[in-house]
Order: C-alpha cells, then structure tokens, then sequence
C-alpha cells in the first residue's frame, strides 16, 4: 500500500469519523418557540400570582421537565439512535443516579429534621 | 449474529477479530464530551440537593423574597435562551461550511454568554453590598455555591467561545474544528439546561 492512498484513506476516514448531529432551522424555531412559551408561563404565573402557591408551584416544576425535555430533543439532539444509542443509555443512568440521590438526600434530611430538634416542636406547640 | 463457519481442515476458527478495526481520530469525541456532561450533571444534582436541604435555613437573614428580583432573572434567562439560539445558527452555519457566518453567530452567542455573565455578576455584588454574603446563612451559602457554580461554568465556555473563533480564523473548518463547534453546542445547551432547573427550582419557588 502506498502512501498516497493510505493518507487518501486517512482523511476518507476522518470526514466520516466524526458524526455531528444534522442541524436545521427547523429543529432550532421550534425549540426556541416552545422554550420561550415554556419559560413566559412560569415566570407569568409566579410574577401575578393568579394561582395559589401549591398550583403553581406543581405547575412550574412541571413545566420545567417539558422544557428540559424539549432542550434535550430540539437542541441537544437527543434521540434514541443517537451515537448509536449509547447517549441516551448514559442520560438514563444519570436520570436514575441523580433521581436517587435528590430523593434520597431530601428524605434523609427532612426525618433528620423531624427527629433532631424535639425543642423546636416543644416550641412550636407552645405557640398558642 | 453471523454464523461461524468452521474451516476445512486443520485450521482453528477465530472467533475475535484478528485485525484491529479503524478507529478515526475523534470518532468518540462526541460521546466522550457527552459522558463528561453527565458527570457534570451530578456536581450540579449535589449542589440542588445541597439548595434543597439548605435553602430553608435563613439564620434570622432574608429569604428569597427579600432577595431576588424576578424581572433581573427573566432578563438573564432570555439571555441565554438567545444565545442557545444564535448558538444553532452557528451549527447551521458550519453545516453549509459558511466560516464567516459560523465565526459571526459565535461571537454573537458571546456577546449573549458575556450579557448573561454581566447580570448576574451585578445581581451578586448587589446581594454582597447590602450584606447578604455566602457567610450570612446556609440559605445563602447553597445559593452562591449553585449559583456560582452555573456561571462559572458560563465563563469557561466564553473562554472556549474565544479562543475558538480565534481557532477557526486561523486553522478554517477543518474536521478538528468542526468537532470543537459541535461539542461547545452539546456544553452551551446543556449550561441551559441546568438553568432552567435554576431559575425554576431556586427563584421562581423561592418566590412562592
């Protein structure tokens, strides 16, 4: 095999060696449309307070995934196939690792709370 | 599956592959960049669930709603969802090869980066002048740590910003190049994401 091809080979290998996700303005209008609509919503709804406290509170964290979901599929180009599955294999692990963790460091912490300070509840009962 | 066919006479079958297959420089960049990401997920869970535990212990301090101002975070959060925007124009740029172009919506989605930086760097020395210091409560402490942590994360990728358009001026698309673009894209999205986790999570329920 001769230089010259090997090199020719080299750089054959090189433009197909890297797989950037195809890009179009498609993907990108939508995702910034639903972003913008998906962030007016949250900021709308707690700067007028036209719901109660506990709606709107479930309200914006549930609008909060959407739009991550969103972010990951229209800008970060998400997909099942892509890489040949392996980066949605990884976000999924890291979904259950730091589903566990949050959950987790919350539940242990707040029983902390609970059964760590007896004054504050001595306390708070006194309160008429 | 392919089947093993056993060879005609004496000859062992092989069932490994003897030669070592092509492995492109750069053909698992991506991948690995992505891997990097999702372990830079996890400093930002620890430090959400750090805000969680901490983020009702005010010390007699101010609490969210004597701190944050909702019309300053909804300026900062257009900001980058901007540059989120004008950072898909770049990719669609290089796409059709279009240097100048790619060069032009990177600088752009800079300004925006720069834009994002500067606000926030105003909303932290306006809380540290009116004393609300990382020392002042366990409240505050996990708010500039997550906080923090986020824009520092933004100032590295300005640098990046930097001294890639400095690298495309120099050097043009080359295949090197390209996959630089494409794994900042993966960063800057992904910077995006964690703030909308932080806008949410911290400002907007602090405010409830």
């Amino acid at each position: 095999m001769s230089a010259a091809t090997t090199h020719a080979e080299q750089a054959e290998h090189d433009s197909h060696g890297i797989e950037i996700p195809h890009a179009s303005y498609r993907d990108y209008t939508i995702g910034f449309v639903l972003s913008v609509i998906l962030t007016a919503i949250p900021f709308g709804l707690v700067m007028t307070g036209a719901l109660s406290p506990a709606v709107t509170g479930v309200a914006i964290l549930g609008l909060a995934v959407v739009q991550i979901v969103v972010h990951m599929v229209y800008f970060l180009h998400m997909s099942p196939k892509a890489e040949g599955g392996w980066s949605i294999t990884s976000l999924i692990f890291t979904i259950i690792v730091v589903g566990i963790m949050l959950s987790g460091s919350l539940w242990v912490m707040s029983n902390l709370n609970t059964n760590m300070m007896p004054q504050a509840h001595e306390e708070m009962s006194q309160i008429p | 599956m392919s089947s093993i066919t056993l060879p005609a006479g004496n000859d062992k079958p092989v069932y490994y592959e003897i030669d070592e297959h092509p492995h492109p420089e750069g053909h698992s960049t991506l991948l690995g960049f992505w891997i990097y990401l999702m372990s830079d997920c996890l400093i930002f869970a620890i430090l959400f669930a750090c805000y969680a535990v901490l983020g009702g212990n005010f010390a007699a301090g101010p609490g969210p709603k004597d701190l944050f101002d909702l019309n300053l975070i909804a300026l900062n959060t257009a900001m980058l969802l901007f540059s989120s925007l004008t950072y898909g124009l770049a990719m669609i740029a290089m796409q059709n090869r279009n240097l100048r172009h790619v060069q032009m919506w990177l600088a752009v989605t800079g300004l925006f980066g720069a834009a994002f930086l500067a606000i926030e760097l105003y909303e932290f020395s306006h809380l540290i002048h009116i004393g609300a210091t990382p020392q002042r409560s366990a409240f505050l402490s996990a708010f500039f740590t997550l906080v923090g942590t986020h824009g520092l994360h933004v100032t590295f990728g300005l640098v990046w910003l930097v001294t890639l358009i400095v690298q495309l001026g120099r050097h043009g698309l080359n295949p090197a190049n390209q996959r630089r673009v494409a794994c900042l894209s993966l960063f800057w999205h992904f910077l995006d994401v964690i703030w909308i986790g932080v806008f949410t999570f911290v400002y907007l329920m602090g405010m409830l």
